[in-house]
């Protein structure tokens, strides 16, 4: 019996790729971030469903679609016929979550994370769940490198300008990021500082205290651009008309799922958003 | 006294209506059935039947019993509370624009949702750990009976309730409730702010057998009693005086109704969040198919209320898998149209003023 053990942990041992058999290979993935990392591991193909956050890499388009993160339904889930859901921290409703592991299926949710060290968790977390720890690690080790960089790039610039992000205006006052939002730490990032500062999260900003702030830059999504006509609506509205921003014509417009993807591309936004800010705009 | 003759002319009379009420029955069941056997994931007739003999594999088990069963239970609560009590509250107050949201138990209960949901976090971490998931409903359910006692209370401080009294001051509670669930918006996070938009669509894939059995049991009971109320609902359609006249406690019916209706729609808003249109259009669909008379209308409304749910819930499971939209669509998807068609086949008989 002892033999037969032994046997078969040898063959185990020698043949890692033997155990395959208990990797996941029918992964539904819930967070863009996630999704992300799960890609840039390599293991995209694995992957058969994805939330509505899930839309970067294109392909992703192509999976099945799970609906909204904190709104998922277990038996749509467990339709797919999955073997593994890895989800972010924020994945819901909780009811859900344990109608899932109830039905036998294997659920993990990463830790939460708005820092490279954050991201590094993340990529490591992910890497040991899909049983890939040296190419997570490689990836992680990357990130670092990459985010280094990046960092140089933002600290080069002696500035620190003001930076205002706003999320959209769509009735009266902007919807502007506050402190401990992804807009505030990515601005922090990239080398500028949040010039919307005495309040948490997204909230509507008087006109009054826009201009009392005196934004240099004003950085938005380009969606949101893209959605109002264009910029020049944005910057001849009277709070930015009369802010340095305004005045000087200087903004950014990112593309929102890289702007606050916070996953390995983390370091590509911070550079990009560092580059835009030294120009001194036109 | 009064009750037995209530219900031999009650059994009387759902007799003569034998073939309605035996199709309104059947579809309740059919569509209980459904709600059990269909969905995203596929399972045959011999999975059902394994699990039934509780020798199911783990997946199909969980399935049927951990979401499909606790939804039917839960839909079909939901769907018999709100129905009966727009049903009650139309006919106490002789308005057939009259739902529970209008005298602000729906309103009550969201605050006290929006409430634990934004600040939650400064007490509900106090709380004993088999309390805490139950903070939402029970916030939600102790919100909607607090509003609706103070409504009631309200309009009954000149001696007798005044029905009109009861009106303004449900609109002006709502109005309130509306602007504390707006302050509580602007203070939230974007968790919260997200929590509180699914909250507010309404849901019966709750999944806890807990609340489901709890919800289902304030509901049914409190239905019970709504469903012997027929005939002094139709005294008072005569007008209150009349009703006094015909011998009917009006001031006691009229906060027994108050005290019913609270009680259920506070336990399934709690349970499933603000579902609308069923309070209010399940009890039209009932007279329209079934006549004016209340010991016909409330059973009536209350298996269409049911059926209602039950379909709704199935639409947004069957519709775009694997994802679920909030079913509060389905139900004014599904119910609109046909409450439409049934107008619609009342003017054309001439009926007019249904």
């Amino acid at each position: 019996m002892r033999a037969v053990t032994a046997f078969l942990l040898t063959a185990v041992l020698l043949v890692s790729g033997a155990a395959a058999a208990a990797e996941p290979q029918r992964i539904v993935s819930a967070g863009g971030d996630i999704t992300e990392i799960i890609y840039q591991l390599g293991a995209g193909d694995r992957v058969i469903g994805l939330d509505s956050t899930s839309n970067f890499p294109a392909d992703a388009a192509e999976k099945a679609q799970i609906g909204y993160i904190r709104r998922l339904a277990a038996e749509g889930i467990l339709s797919l016929q999955p073997d593994l859901l890895i989800a972010a921290h924020d994945a819901g409703p909780p009811p859900a979550v344990e109608q899932l592991r109830a039905a036998g299926l294997r659920v993990e949710i990463a830790p939460k994370g708005d820092s490279v060290a954050g991201v590094q968790e993340k990529i490591r977390f992910v890497g040991k769940i899909l049983e890939l720890p040296e190419q997570a690690e490689a990836l992680a080790r990357k990130l670092e490198g990459e985010m280094k960089a990046s960092l140089e790039i933002a600290e080069a610039n002696k500035e620190r300008p003001r930076v205002i992000f706003v999320l959209n205006t769509a009735d009266g006052a902007p919807l502007v990021g506050g402190t401990e939002t992804s807009a505030d730490a990515i601005i922090a990032l990239a080398g500028g500082v949040n010039a919307a500062s005495g309040f948490e999260g997204y909230k509507p900003m008087s006109q009054e205290a826009i201009i009392t702030a005196a934004p240099d830059v004003l950085l938005m999504m380009s969606q949101t651009v893209t959605r109002m006509g264009n910029i020049d609506v944005m910057l001849s509205r009277p709070e930015f008309q009369l802010t340095p921003a305004g005045k000087n014509r200087r903004y950014v417009a990112m593309e929102g799922i890289l702007l606050f993807s916070f996953g390995p591309r983390l370091p590509q936004a911070v550079r990009e958003l560092a580059t835009a800010l030294q120009q001194k705009g036109g | 006294m009064a009750v037995t003759t209530a219900l031999q002319r009650r059994a009387a009379g759902v007799f003569g209506r034998r073939p309605l009420f035996s199709a309104l029955v059947a579809l309740v069941v059919l569509m209980a059935f459904a709600e059990v056997a269909l969905g995203p994931v596929r399972l045959g007739p011999s999975d059902l039947f394994s699990v039934l003999i509780g020798e199911g594999e783990r997946g199909p088990t969980a399935i049927l019993l951990q979401i499909r069963m606790p939804r039917m239970v839960l839909g079909l609560a939901v769907g018999i509370g709100l129905a009966l009590s727009g049903c009650a509250l139309q006919g106490v107050l002789r308005n057939p624009l009259a739902d529970p949201g209008l005298i602000g138990v729906t309103a009550g209960a969201a605050v006290g949702a929006v409430g634990v949901i934004v600040l939650g976090n400064f007490f509900v971490g106090d709380l004993p750990a088999v309390v805490r998931p139950y903070a939402l409903p029970l916030g939600a359910f102790f919100g909607g009976i607090l509003v609706t006692g103070f409504v009631f209370t309200f309009a009954g401080r000149g001696g007798g309730t005044n029905v009109a009294m009861l009106i303004l001051a449900g609109v002006a509670v709502n109005a309130i409730a509306g602007a504390l669930i707006g302050a509580m918006v602007y203070i939230s996070d974007d968790q919260q702010l997200r929590d509180l938009t699914f909250w507010s669509m309404g849901s019966i894939a709750s999944g806890n057998w807990m609340s489901v059995t709890i919800t289902a049991v304030i509901a049914v009971a409190s239905g019970l009693f709504l469903l012997r109320m027929g005939r002094t609902l139709d005294l008072f359609q005569l007008g209150e005086r009349a009703a006094f006249h015909a011998g009917v406690d009006i001031e006691r019916q009229k906060r027994r109704i108050a005290l019913l209706t609270a009680l259920s729609v506070g336990a399934v808003t709690a349970a499933a969040g603000p579902i609308g249109f069923i309070g209010l259009v399940a009890p039209h669909m009932a007279r329209l198919i079934v006549g004016p008379a209340h010991r016909h209308v409330l059973p009536a409304a209350a298996l269409i209320g049911g059926a209602l749910i039950l379909g709704a819930d199935l639409g947004v499971r069957l519709a775009v898998p694997p994802t679920e939209p909030p079913i509060g669509l389905a139900t004014s998807m599904i119910g609109g149209p046909f409450f439409l068609w049934l107008l619609m086949r009342r003017m054309n008989k001439g009926g007019g003023n249904a």
